[in-house]
This record gives structure tokens, C-alpha cells and sequence, in this order.
């Protein structure tokens, strides 16, 4: 007779979680009964809110640390709460991007070029279940870092994944062109995350135990047969691998940030990382550190390829999304340079490099929302030639997130560069350094064609206009390149705070 | 040093359309930053060695950086060269900014904020800082070159930034090893003085790389050869008044950068690759001047002077004898102004013919004797004639590179013959001989021209006779360099023959 344990779950440190669950679900019953026309505000108030709340929550136990906030499987630290304090944040400013309906289909289920998808624009329908279908991804999110039991830890991947698959499918314009990246991302990802729980299969079978303090006791010991170990690391880090867009599982990037709507690819490309790199860390600076020199080389190598291959990849594009998708290649380099590191300094960088990056990244693809023509947005880079001349500021945000890419001083991107490679070399990585150096002067060139195209070219008069941004875009972009700037001259606050917060409790 | 931040905050609030105001504010901004500078230099301490004027705060404690200012004699000398030469760039290009691509407004603000840049990257003793100032100034000199330049100013603004970024990343990558590498012995800090003594624990192959991370950055900036191959055409592309401060100011950084980074910090790896790059200096020199013998286009030459000119600081600073380091140091700095005047008066003369190509203008002698005039003692002072100033810094550097490497100064000394080829060449082309069609009608300078002019001449004219009041701020601290080098200047071998 198996006894059956009550769990005991400390609800004041899974608040955050599920404070924005509980948002989803009233979006969900909003979307039911809620007359059409008022649904588009009371969603985005009933998000914001919901957000506002979770924030307000995560700030509320701040300074506690557990390891059973739900039964050993999940755990709350100083750098599970900075992590989910990042993606709140970026969750919020990427919602203002979302608040824009003009980018969303009229109505998801119509066929591309039917009657119905035409009446339904004509009655100006809106698909508001974009809100909770974001609330149950940030609710994903959220859960991923945290997650220190693996069946918890693809629960959350579940989560977060799902409702992503569903958004890049839902642009208003080049329809098929979304729905071909919905479907690109949700097969790859499917498969990836088959790999993911193979590689949970191989662990249990090595550990005799799914839970992260379990697999560290395990590797500890070593009774298990390392091949079994080895194997469970390594389609675990497939599954994680995708999820980051690290070379070679960066196929879908590309494709699924240039169909998606581009509120849809700022969330992702910012909010996702966080998650998913907060995971990465978790897992292999918890579970897997002792055996290192197992894992390691292979990293090292998949990390130098991504470096390379997204930056130089990315001079070939000429479109603004693709660009950016290829740059994410990068910087996903880089960053599992922090993975590599292993130790405190590595910790702290990559949580900074996460919450700049992902801030600078939703600045930039709030800019691409407002480049358009009267077929939508323009994302060919050569239209966007002389775009300095038409709208100065809206240029010169752009050039400073490019600036922020490309780590030149004085903007966030440099800090967290700047540590995250510093990082790397104290642990030993000198091929990192080197290479992320290079493949950073690499990256800059593209970078910089796009100021270049922006400011020193002519216009071209093709009808390429900037759209006054609505409010809420506006918002999302001051308050990215207020950040980006902010950071990069005087980040002190910050690390200091990372600095004394950031731990994994084991 | 935050005043032309001041500055351009006032700028920013001065209405676009009031042009003249804008220029009224930068001008009285970068007079005012002058005064401050020659205060600065009447107050400096000759007699002690060390940075003083120092300023220190805490920036990012937790990567041990510190926004700490100071300045010893080089540095002190350099930014008196900057503070002197960004005003009379404003008046001489009164009317720059107006074929520009952008606003009056945004071009006295980028240039003003790469004024405050240009005194942080010489008055930083914190290497993080001097990191910071040096890969950021590149973003207002980018802009001011691809949008207020002529010609294929977009293609010469993205070549120089894609350059400079590339040794600026390599610095990084150093900067990143000597702060591991400090951390590592215990010391979490920038400090450039603290830094200088890292060196006696680096194992050798570790120096070295790291020395070489800075220098190429460094050779890159100067331009040595043959990293060089930016410089002609981002200064042919700017205004003359951004050339002026590219070539004159901008480019120091990279020699400054060497004494004060490549030799303090790395000693031991200095002298391992002194000799390739003394080979190095003396090649620029030459491949400078045959360059500049070709030249048509009068930018192109003064540009290619220049490679020659820095050939000839680099070869002092690795020189590693007291003389020489003085020498290059004063080089820089006359080389700021009479590379200065040579620009400006060229830049004069493109306004008014409209042509750039040295042939262009013939007789301006008879036409525009004042313009003809300032041109030829620029162009003296550029080739080293005795009684104008770079002739005794020419003459320390190859006095003091003799006394250690005497095969390289004698190669270089052709470098002077070349000179004398290169300058007298386009001045007889240009100034005598008939008078070119077209010509006939140029008028002289303007009164503001002649301001502009005139005080670059005077600093000419009167450190050529009387250059020891810089060489009584130089020496000390080019002294200092050199015993912390663990060199000691050779003797002079005729007492030995006693």
C-alpha cells in the first residue's frame, strides 16, 4: 500500500506563479463572456494588473529562500528571484508591444484569403486571446527557473512552449508566412522536447531520482554508470540547447522571429531567454557541476560555433527580423559563456546580460513595429535607408539598442559583456575570450551597416513610413533605451544588488 | 572636464533654427575649456613626478572600477593640445556644419561631447575608464565624419569604425586578462598605477599576449603600418576641422596609449618586440613619405604625412631613452598644430576652389599671398625646418633612437629627405609657378580665417625657438616612464673613449 503524501506547498513563495496563472484564467473567462468590444482593454487591464501584482508578490518575499516551496520540486533563491524579477519586468514592457491590436489577425481560425478572414476583418474583430495566452507562457516562465525537479522542469517547458507556438501564428499580415513559423517552431520544438525527456529517462535511470538534489547526490557518489549520466546531459541540454536558439539548434529561430508577430518575437526572443538560460544555470550549476569536465568541452564548443556562426550568418541578411534572429544567435553564445563559467562571477553576469539584453531587445523589435508601409510593417532593410532623415528619434533609439548589440561602452550591452567574458576567462575559457571577442568585431560590422543605412543614406520613396506609435509602443521604447543607457553608465545599483542576490540554494 | 558636457546640455536647449547661437555657445564652451586647460598647465607642479590634479570615485566597486581622473606631464601636455586646437577648429570651421547632413545643433553637440571624450581618454588613470572613453569617442567622430564629410564620407566613416573597433575589442579582450590576472594576485582594481606592477608576476608568454592585444589596438589608432589604410580616407572624407581633430588629437590617443599602457604595464614584452616594431616605425615613416610624394589630393597627402610623422613618434616611444620620449612626446603635440595648420589652410583653400587636387592651384602667391604664406609655414613646420617647433622634437627623437638603435636612425633620417620632397613638391605646384585658370579670381582669408590661423602659427613659430617650457612638464614624466621601464639611458660613448 503506497502511502500518499499531502504535499505541503508554501504558497507565499509560488505566489508569483500563481498569481499570473489566476490571471490567465480570468483573461480566459473574460474572452468567454465579456461583450466583444470591451474585451481588447479590460484584457490588457486585467494583464497588466495581473503582472503588476505577481511583481509586487516576488518583491513581497524577497530575502527567503527555500527549497521546498513545493516539495522539493521547486526552489526559491536569491537567483530564482532575480530571474523571475527579469522576466516580469520584461513581461510588461513587452505587453505594451503587444497592446497594439494592429499587428494580430482578426480572427486566428480563418483560412488566409478566405471570405471569412476578410468579413472578419471588416467587422474589426480582434484576437484578444493573445493576453492569456501570453499570462499562461510568463506563468511558464516563471515556473522554468525555478523548477528543481525535472518532470516540474518540463512541465514548465510545456507551459511556456505551448502558448508561444499558438502567438507566432497570429500576424495580420503575410499570413501563411506565420502560420508556416508556427508550425516550424511547434514540430522542432516538439522534437526537442522529446529529446528533453529522454534525457530526463537516462538521468533516472543513472539517479534513481528526478529531483536536482537527488542527481547531485548521485554524481556525488558515482555509483551510476557515467554513460547513462553522460547521455541524460546531453539530450537534457538538447531540449534546453533549442530553447535558447544555440547552434545547431538554432534552425527555427530565423524563421519563426520573421513570421511571428513582432510583439509575438520581442517576447519570445527577450522573455524566453531568460527562462530558459535561468534553467541552464540552474541545472548545471546545481546538478551537474561536479562533473564538469564532462560536459564542459562540449559546451565550450557548441558555445564558440554559435558565437561564430550567428554573427557571421547575420551580415548575409537583409531583413531587419532575420537580422536580429541571427544576432540572438550570437548573443545566446555569449551567454552560454556564462553557463560555462561556473562559478559566482558567471552566476551574476549572466543574470545581468539576460534583464539588458532582453530590455534592449524588446526596444529594438518595438521599433521594427513601427516601420510600415500600407501592406504593414517593412522589415527589407533596404527600405528602411534614410530612415534617420524621416523620423530622427525613432532612428536614433534603434541605433542606440545596435550600439547596445554590439557592446560599445556606455551602453548596457558593454557591462554585460564585458562580465560575462571576464567571467568566462577566470574559469579558464581563454578560446571563449578570444573568440567572443572576435566574433563580437564580426557582429559590429552588421550593426553598424544598419546605422549606416539609417543615417547616411538617402530615402527612398516607397511609402516606408514611421507610424506615430501608440502610447503604449512608445512606452515599451523609452523605457528600453532609458534602461539600456541607464546601465551602461552607472550599473552599479544593479550588480551590487545581483551581486549580494544571486545564489542557488542546493 | 565636464564643462563641454555643459555645454552641449546648453546646446540642447537652443532652438534649432537659431544657428548662430549654437555656434556662439560651442565657441565661448570651448574657449572657456581652453582657459581652464592653460590654468591647469600655469598650476601643474614641474618639480614632482606622478599624476596630480587627481580625481577619484567609486564607479562599479564590484568589478573594482573607479572613475579616477589625474594627469602626469604627457598627458597634461596632450590635453592642452586638445583644449587648444577644439576652439580654433570651431572658428576656422565657422561654416563646416552647413553642408552637412544634419543640424548646426547636432554638430557642435557630437563635437562637443568628443571634446569631453578627448580629455577623459588622455586624464583617466583607471584603465577601464580609459577603455571606456576610447571606444566611445569613436561613435560622435563616426558620426561627425559620415554625416558632415564630403565625398564618400559613409564608406570612410563605417572603414575607420570597423578598424578602430576591431583593436578596440582586442584591447578589450586584454583588458579582460589583466583584470583576471589581478584579481588572481589578489589586487580587484584598474588602477593604473597598481597595474604597472602586475608585470613582475605574468609569466612571459602571458605579457605578451596581453601587450599585444593593446599595442595592435594602439597601432591601429596611430596608424602605424600597415594598419594604416583608414586614415587617407577618413581624412579625406571629413571636414578639415574633423581631420584636425582626428589626425591631431584622436590619433595621439594611440601613441599616448602606447606610453602610457604598452610600457608601464608591460614592460618585459615592450622590449621583446621593441625591435619589430622599431622595423615597423621605420617603414611607416618611409611607405608614409613615398606615399605622400605621390599624393594628387591635398587631403590625401597631409594624411599621408601624417603615417610618416607618427612613424617617427612610435620609433621615439620604443626607443626607451629619456630623449626620445621627450622627443615623441613634444612630436605629438606640434604635430597637433602644424598638422592643425596644414589642414585649415587646405581646407581654406578646398572652400574656395572647390577641388581638392593639388594641381588645382597654381600661383596662389600672386593671388592670395596671406593664404600662400600660411600654407608654406605649415607646410616648413611640417617638414621639420630648424627655428619652427617640430624640428627639435624631430631632432630629439633621432638623437635619442640613435644612441640605442643607430641603423634605424640614420634609415629614418632619410625620412626627413623625403620630407623636404613631399612638402616642397605641392608648395611649388601650389603656390608658384603660373597661375591655374580659374584661380584668378580666389580671394585671401577672411578676418575669421586669419584668427583662426593665427594662433596655430604663433605656437609654431614659438616653441621652435623656445620649446623648454613643455620640455620642463615632458621631461619629469618621461623620465619616470623610462626608470620604471628598468632602462637607464645609454652613456654617451664619447666619455667612454676618454
Amino acid at each position: 500500500m503506497i502511502n500518499f503524501v499531502t504535499p505541503t506547498l508554501d504558497y507565499a513563495l509560488l505566489a508569483p506563479i500563481l498569481v499570473v496563472l489566476a490571471g490567465a484564467l480570468l483573461g480566459v473567462l473574460i474572452e468567454a463572456f465579456a461583450p466583444r468590444n470591451s474585451r481588447a482593454s479590460s484584457q490588457l487591464f486585467v494583464t497588466l494588473s495581473t503582472l503588476a501584482l505577481s511583481l509586487a508578490s516576488l518583491i513581497r518575499v524577497r530575502g527567503r529562500a527555500s527549497t521546498s516551496a513545493a516539495m522539493e520540486s521547486v526552489t526559491f533563491d536569491g537567483a530564482g528571484l532575480l530571474l523571475q524579477a527579469a522576466i516580469l519586468i520584461i513581461s510588461i514592457v513587452a505587453v505594451f508591444l503587444l497592446a497594439d491590436q494592429e499587428n494580430f489577425t482578426a480572427l486566428a481560425a480563418a483560412l488566409p484569403g478566405s471570405d471569412e478572414e476578410r468579413s472578419s476583418l471588416q467587422q474589426d474583430l480582434k484576437v484578444t486571446e493573445v493576453y492569456p495566452l501570453t499570462l499562461f507562457a510568463v506563468a511558464g516562465m516563471l515556473l522554468f527557473p525555478l523548477a528543481t525537479d525535472l518532470i516540474t522542469l518540463f512541465v514548465a517547458l510545456e507551459m511556456l512552449s505551448l502558448p508561444l507556438y499558438l502567438l507566432a501564428g497570429l500576424s495580420r499580415r503575410r499570413r501563411l508566412m506565420s502560420q508556416e513559423a508556427a508550425l516550424k517552431y511547434f514540430l522542432l520544438g516538439a522534437f526537442a522536447s522529446a529529446f528533453f525527456l529522454m534525457g530526463i529517462t537516462y538521468i533516472y535511470g543513472y539517479s534513481a531520482s528526478t529531483s536536482f538534489a537527488g542527481i547531485h547526490a548521485a554524481v556525488i557518489g558515482g555509483v551510476g554508470n557515467d554513460v547513462y549520466l553522460l547521455l541524460g546531459i546531453a539530450f537534457i541540454s538538447v531540449g534546453l540547447l533549442f530553447k535558447v536558439g544555440a547552434v545547431p539548434f538554432h534552425a527555427w529561430s530565423p524563421d519563426v522571429y520573421q513570421g511571428a508577430p513582432t510583439a509575438v518575437t520581442a517576447f519570445m526572443a527577450a522573455a524566453t531567454k531568460v527562462a530558459a538560460f535561468g534553467a541552464m544555470l540552474r541545472i548545471f550549476y546545481v546538478s551537474f557541476a561536479e562533473v564538469f569536465w564532462q560536459w564542459r568541452p562540449a559546451m565550450i564548443a557548441i558555445a564558440l560555433v554559435t558565437m561564430v556562426f550567428g554573427s557571421l550568418v547575420a551580415i548575409a541578411q537583409r531583413d531587419v527580423k532575420r537580422m536580429l534572429a541571427y544576432s540572438s544567435i550570437a548573443h545566446a553564445g555569449f551567454l552560454l559563456s556564462g553557463v560555462i563559467a561556473l562559478n559566482k562571477s558567471g552566476l551574476d553576469a549572466s543574470i545581468f546580460y539576460l534583464f539588458s539584453y532582453g530590455v534592449a531587445t524588446i526596444g529594438a523589435f518595438g521599433v521594427v513595429t513601427l516601420v510600415r508601409d500600407s501592406a504593414g510593417e517593412v522589415t527589407d532593410l533596404n527600405r528602411w535607408s534614410g530612415l534617420g532623415k524621416r523620423s530622427p528619434w525613432v532612428a536614433t533609439a534603434f541605433a542606440g539598442f545596435l550600439l547596445a548589440f554590439a557592446g560599445i561602452p556606455l551602453t548596457s550591452g558593454f557591462i554585460g559583456k564585458f562580465s560575462i567574458f571576464s567571467a568566462a576567462y577566470e574559469s579558464g575559457s581563454t578560446a571563449i575570450l578570444i573568440t567572443g571577442v572576435l566574433s563580437s568585431a564580426i557582429a559590429a560590422f552588421f550593426y553598424i551597416r544598419v546605422i549606416v543605412l539609417m543615417f547616411f543614406k538617402d530615402p527612398v520613396e516607397d511609402g516606408t513610413s514611421v507610424v506615430i506609435p501608440s502610447i503604449y509602443t512608445q512606452l515599451a521604447i523609452i523605457v528600453s533605451t532609458v534602461t539600456t543607457f541607464a546601465l551602461g553608465i552607472y550599473p552599479t545599483p544593479l550588480i551590487n544588488f545581483i551581486q549580494s542576490t544571486a545564489s542557488f540554494l542546493r | 572636464m565636464l564643462l563641454p558636457l555643459l555645454g552641449t546640455a546648453a546646446l540642447a536647449f537652443t532652438p534649432k533654427t537659431n544657428v548662430l547661437l549654437t555656434k556662439q555657445i560651442a565657441l565661448a564652451t570651448t574657449i572657456l575649456v581652453a582657459l581652464v586647460g592653460i590654468l591647469m598647465t600655469v598650476k601643474f607642479d614641474f618639480n614632482t613626478t606622478g599624476f596630480q590634479f587627481v580625481e577619484s570615485h567609486e564607479w562599479i566597486p564590484a568589478f573594482g572600477i573607479k572613475y579616477a581622473l589625474g594627469v602626469d606631464g604627457i598627458a597634461l601636455v596632450l590635453i592642452l593640445m586638445s583644449v587648444l586646437l577644439t576652439p580654433i577648429v570651431v572658428i576656422a570651421g565657422w561654416h563646416e556644419s552647413e553642408g552637412g547632413r544634419w543640424s548646426t545643433k547636432t554638430f557642435y553637440s557630437l563635437l562637443l561631447v568628443l571634446e569631453t571624450m578627448m580629455i577623459g581618454v588622455f586624464a583617466s588613470t583607471d584603465v577601464f575608464l580609459f577603455y571606456v572613453f576610447f571606444e566611445a569617442m569613436l561613435v560622435p567622430v563616426y558620426f561627425l565624419i559620415g554625416g558632415f564629410g564630403s565625398g564618400e564620407r559613409a564608406a570612410a566613416a563605417v572603414k575607420f569604425l570597423l578598424y578602430s573597433l576591431f583593436g578596440g575589442l582586442l584591447m578589450l579582450a586584454s583588458i579582460i586578462g589583466i583584470y583576471v590576472m589581478a584579481t588572481r594576485y589578489g589586487n580587484r582594481t584598474f588602477d593604473i598605477t597598481t597595474l604597472s606592477q602586475l608585470h613582475t608576476v605574468l609569466t612571459p608568454m602571458m605579457e605578451n599576449v596581453l601587450f599585444l592585444g593593446f599595442f595592435i589596438a594602439f597601432a591601429i589608432k596611430a596608424p602605424l603600418w600597415p594598419l594604416h589604410t583608414w586614415l587617407p580616407d577618413a581624412a579625406k572624407s571629413a571636414t578639415p576641422g574633423t581631420s584636425v581633430l582626428l589626425l591631431g588629437v584622436l590619433d595621439k590617443v594611440g601613441t599616448f596609449g602606447m606610453i602610457r599602457y604598452c610600457l608601464t604595464l608591460f614592460p618585459n614584452a615592450s622590449k621583446t618586440f621593441t625591435p619589430i616594431i622599431i622595423t615597423l616605425a621605420v617603414i611607416s615613416i618611409l611607405y608614409g613619405a613615398f606615399l605622400a610624394i605621390g599624393a594628387k589630393d591635398i587631403k590625401r597627402l597631409i594624411a599621408y604625412t601624417s603615417i610618416s610623422h607618427f612613424g617617427f613618434i612610435t620609433m621615439g616611444i620604443f626607443a626607451m631613452t629619456t630623449q626620445g620620449h621627450s622627443g615623441a612626446t613634444l612630436y605629438m603635440f606640434n604635430h597637433g598644430f602644424s598638422t592643425a595648420a596644414l589642414f585649415l589652410v587646405a581646407g581654406f583653400m578646398i572652400s574656395r576652389r572647390k577641388s581638392s587636387t593639388i594641381a588645382d592651384f597654381g600661383g596662389l602667391q600672386r593671388v592670395t599671398p596671406i593664404m600662400a604664406w600660411s600654407f608654406f609655414i605649415a607646410g616648413m613646420s611640417s617638414l621639420a625646418l630648424p627655428g619652427l617647433s617640430s624640428f627639435v622634437s624631430e631632432f630629439l627623437v633621432l638623437v635619442g633612437t640613435f644612441t640605442r638603435y643607430p641603423v634605424a636612425a640614420v634609415i629614418a633620417t632619410f625620412g626627413i629627405v623625403l620630407a623636404a620632397l613631399y612638402i616642397l613638391i605641392p608648395v611649388q605646384r601650389a603656390l608658384h609657378g603660373p597661375t591655374t585658370p580659374g584661380n584668378e579670381q580666389l580671394t585671401d582669408l577672411t578676418l575669421r580665417e586669419k584668427i583662426a590661423i593665427a594662433p596655430v602659427i604663433a605656437v609654431i613659430v614659438a616653441l621652435g625657438f623656445y620649446p623648454s617650457p613643455l620640455l620642463k612638464i615632458i621631461n619629469p614624466a618621461a623620465a619616470t616612464v623610462i626608470s620604471q621601464q628598468g632602462f637607464t639611458d645609454p652613456a654617451p660613448t664619447m666619455s667612454e673613449d676618454k
